[in-house]
């Protein structure tokens, strides 16, 4: 099985006290252009998150309101109040507090187990560039594997889903090339059942992985050619397709344009959901499968640095899924196709597949929410918040 | 000869004895010892299943308190059950679960939601366990649930009084109506009561069956409805045994039933406090005139019931009085307990089982009187006035009932 990190196409696992605002979180610079390398020497190293070293008098208070409730409740509210903690300290009214913390109260009770499994603020802004290497013509050829397999994910603190993965993790890795790149996809399936990686984007229909479906010990190379650039996605499309997709097999292709983007922090974001019960509705949502967990552990963005969020919906069941920023607009690319922007909006609404590039700025410190603008999957999991720090 | 003369004729020596022993415990401690292998050493690889366990967990009882509501729950599964998220009106909640997150087969535990729920509005509960099974569960109306304070238990005491009590007592005094009738009238009040108790017995046992279903499976309701029907039927027998001690001369069938009739009516009246009792305190029916009124008219049927088996008898007015009460009280008062029983603490188990009790003492009830009939006339059934009777009995209790609408 090649789920050992190191064998991962030499991307190296990043630190949690790495991922607050690097650009371009890689160790490798993209060839298209020195573009990247170059943003990643520019990089600023962002403040430190406020550590939860004090658990504030509020956060004491907030917590003796659950006590009675027990570890768990307990768990939520400090993680909350930790949240708040930069914003709130101002106003922090003493024993009279004028505000009603009702949303302490909602969300999943405890915390996933991050060390052993999946950690969302990871895969955040985790790219898989696979093997480098050159033709003699100078084309890049870049070199990835994708194992699917069978694996029990955590898709909020304490459930366990039957998943089917690529990698042992769902969504599957982040992969990312430049436009006119040979890409090469080495597939194998050990899982228990036949599955194919079918990606979006324009290559032969021989390698639309549609039609050659790999058997269980099987394996397939997907060979074409990244384009165009934008922001595609790839799944399996073994049927019953639904339940292929539900259970995990799909993740974000990325094919940046040859002079690349603007500076900017990137951030991977796939709404999805899971239906525990496999009865057709949606028993969690999330962004990046675990439920409210940019909620409890927010996301720390640099106030005033260009924020870029690669938003893929791959939600099944329902229609549509959203997402809404809060206190701020973002320009919208839909499908990263274009270097114009469609428009300057607040909420974008994808059907199932579709995708958008999202890019804002956000300008003062500060707490934004974002969230599906659908309050049943918001309440239900699909749920974050930016803390900007200046 | 039956077995029990053999050992007395020829006592068997003590190997005999051993023996017999042997016999009588062997297969125990055979069955003793291949639990404990099979605990011990786990199951042959057949039984161990690949499937994710069967779970299941009930909500037996909502609780609303200021911002707060409890959820009890039980395990009525075969496996233990790990509680991992709790959702309110479609959107996760932080909750506490005591004494444990998982609950242990045929355990109970008690989730607590610090939520801001919105009187008199439904509310829809969904429990995730760890494997990702939802268990659902909802209240028809969220209201405050009452406390077992004084002003409680004053409430029930002067609705059981109101409607179970008095109106039997009421009932009673058709009593000296009833006296010294022509046969043929009285078998027309007799019939008239069978088509009463039939109603009851009817009412009960339904009653039983909807409180059986919402038992946790593990807990075998219908099982418990069986039980309670005979176990009803037994003590009946039972109580029928012990009065014959009593000597009332020749009024003592009469007694008898009318006893009998009085008890079955008062398992009926406890069964109906628990649902009356657990539906005021989750908000389903409100304490109106019009119930209360509905359950006194209701009631005084019952009274008549009682004593109609009673017209032959001919005891001195002042024990005549004193039976006419205790019957009352037996009859009417256990409305009282069975309101307070069910408004703190309810549970389908105990419905199921003081429902099929009351239902099973009714219809026993209903057999005695028939025979006391048929015993003067063999023709009984086919008497046009008979069936008149148990038809008067049975659309008043269905017209009566159609007052008590909460």
């Amino acid at each position: 099985m090649v789920l050992d990190k190191t064998e991962k196409q030499d991307i190296e696992p990043l630190n949690n006290k790495d991922i607050d605002g690097s650009v371009t979180t890689t160790n490798e610079s993209i060839s298209t252009s020195d573009y990247y390398e170059q943003l990643a020497k520019k990089a600023i190293p962002h403040p430190p998150l406020k550590q939860s070293d004090g658990i504030s008098r509020r956060g004491l208070l907030k917590g003796s309101v659950v006590g009675a409730a027990g570890t768990a409740g307990m768990a939520l509210a400090l993680g909350n109040s930790q949240a708040r903690t930069s914003t709130t300290q101002d106003l922090d009214f003493g024993e009279e507090d004028l505000f009603d913390h009702s949303h302490d109260f909602a969300g999943t009770v405890g915390d996933i187990d991050i060390d052993s499994d999946f950690d969302p603020m990871v895969f955040l802004q985790q790219f898989d560039f696979g093997t480098k290497s050159k033709l003699d013509n100078g084309q890049t050829v870049r070199d990835y594997n994708i194992v699917a397999v069978d694996r029990d994910i955590e898709i909020a603190p304490g459930v366990k889903f039957p998943a089917w993965t690529y990698n042992g993790q769902v969504p599957g890795p982040t992969i990312r090339a430049t436009e006119g790149d040979l890409l090469r996809i080495n597939f194998s399936n050990a899982g228990t059942h036949p599955h194919t990686i079918h990606f979006h984007g324009v290559h032969s229909p021989k390698m639309d992985g549609v039609f050659e479906v790999i058997k269980p010990g099987g394996q397939f190379m997907y060979e074409f050619e990244a384009k165009p650039w934008g922001l595609h996605l790839y799944h399996c499309h073994a049927v019953p397709l639904k339940r292929h997709l539900h259970k995990g097999l799909y993740g974000t292709f990325i094919v940046d344009p040859p002079d690349g983007r603007p500076a900017a922090r990137e951030m991977i974001m796939v709404m999805n959901g899971f239906s525990t019960q496999f009865d057709g509705a949606n028993t969690f949502y999330a962004v990046n499968t675990v439920a409210f967990h940019y909620a409890k552990k927010p996301i720390p963005v640099r106030v005033g640095q260009l924020q870029r969020v690669y938003l893929t919906n791959l939600t099944e069941f329902d229609l549509i899924n959203s997402f809404h920023l809060h206190a701020d607009m973002f320009r919208l690319y839909r499908t990263g196709t274009s270097m114009d922007h469609y428009e300057i909006t607040d909420t974008v609404m994808l059907c199932q597949g579709e995708r958008a590039i999202l890019e804002f700025t956000l300008p003062e410190p500060g707490n934004y929410m974002f969230h599906a603008h659908q309050s049943e999957f918001a309440e239900l999991g699909w749920m974050g918040i930016f803390e900007a720090h200046e | 000869m039956t077995p029990d003369q053999t050992s007395d004729d020829h006592p068997i020596s003590s190997a005999g004895i051993g023996f017999r022993i042997l016999f009588a415990f062997g297969p125990v401690g055979l069955l003793s010892l291949l639990v404990a292998l099979f605990i011990s050493f786990g199951p042959a690889g057949v039984f161990q299943a690949g499937f994710p366990p069967i779970e299941e967990l009930d909500v037996e009882r909502i609780t609303f308190e200021p911002d707060q509501i409890s959820l009890h729950v039980v395990n009525g599964g075969p496996e233990p059950v790990t509680v991992a998220q709790v959702s309110v009106d479609e959107a996760f909640w932080n909750f506490s679960i005591s004494p444990s997150n998982t609950v242990d087969r045929l355990q109970r535990a008690v989730i607590t939601l610090p939520y801001p729920w919105v009187e008199g509005e439904p509310l829809a509960f969904a429990i995730v366990s760890s494997t990702g099974i939802v268990f659902e569960s909802g209240a028809e109306i969220s209201t405050i649930t009452p406390l077992p304070d004084r002003n409680y238990i004053m409430t029930f005491a002067l609705l059981g009084v109101y409607a179970g009590l008095i109106p039997v007592l009421i009932g009673l005094l058709w009593f000296p109506f009833l006296r010294n009738l022509h046969d043929k009238w009285i078998h027309f009040f007799l019939s008239f009561t069978i088509g009463l108790l039939l109603f009851l017995g009817m009412d009960s046992g339904v009653e039983a069956i909807e409180a059986a279903t919402e038992v946790a499976s593990a807990f075998q309701g219908f099982a418990i409805l069986l039980t309670g029907l005979i176990l009803a039927v037994l003590a009946i027998a039972g109580i029928n045994n012990w009065l014959d001690i009593k000597n009332y001369g020749n009024s003592k069938a009469s007694f008898r039933i009318a006893y009998a009739v009085a008890f079955g009516i008062g398992l009926h009246n406890f069964g109906e406090g628990l649902a009356i009792g657990s539906a005021y305190s989750t908000g389903l029916i409100s304490l109106g005139t019009f119930l209360v009124i509905g359950f006194a008219i209701h009631n005084t049927t019952e009274g008549l019931a009682i004593v109609s088996p009673l017209s032959k008898t001919s005891l001195s007015p002042k024990p005549m009085v004193f039976h006419l009460l205790v019957l009352g009280f037996i009859a009417g008062f256990p409305t009282v307990p069975g309101a307070w029983i069910g408004g703190f603490s309810f549970s389908p188990i105990w419905s199921t089982l003081f429902l099929s009790i009351g239902a099973g003492a009714i219809f026993h009830v209903s057999w005695q009187i028939w025979s006391s009939i048929k015993a003067t006339n063999s023709n009984a059934l086919g008497n046009p006035l008979n069936i008149l009777g148990l038809m008067t009995g049975l659309i008043l209790m269905y017209i009566t009932g159609l007052l008590i609408v909460g």
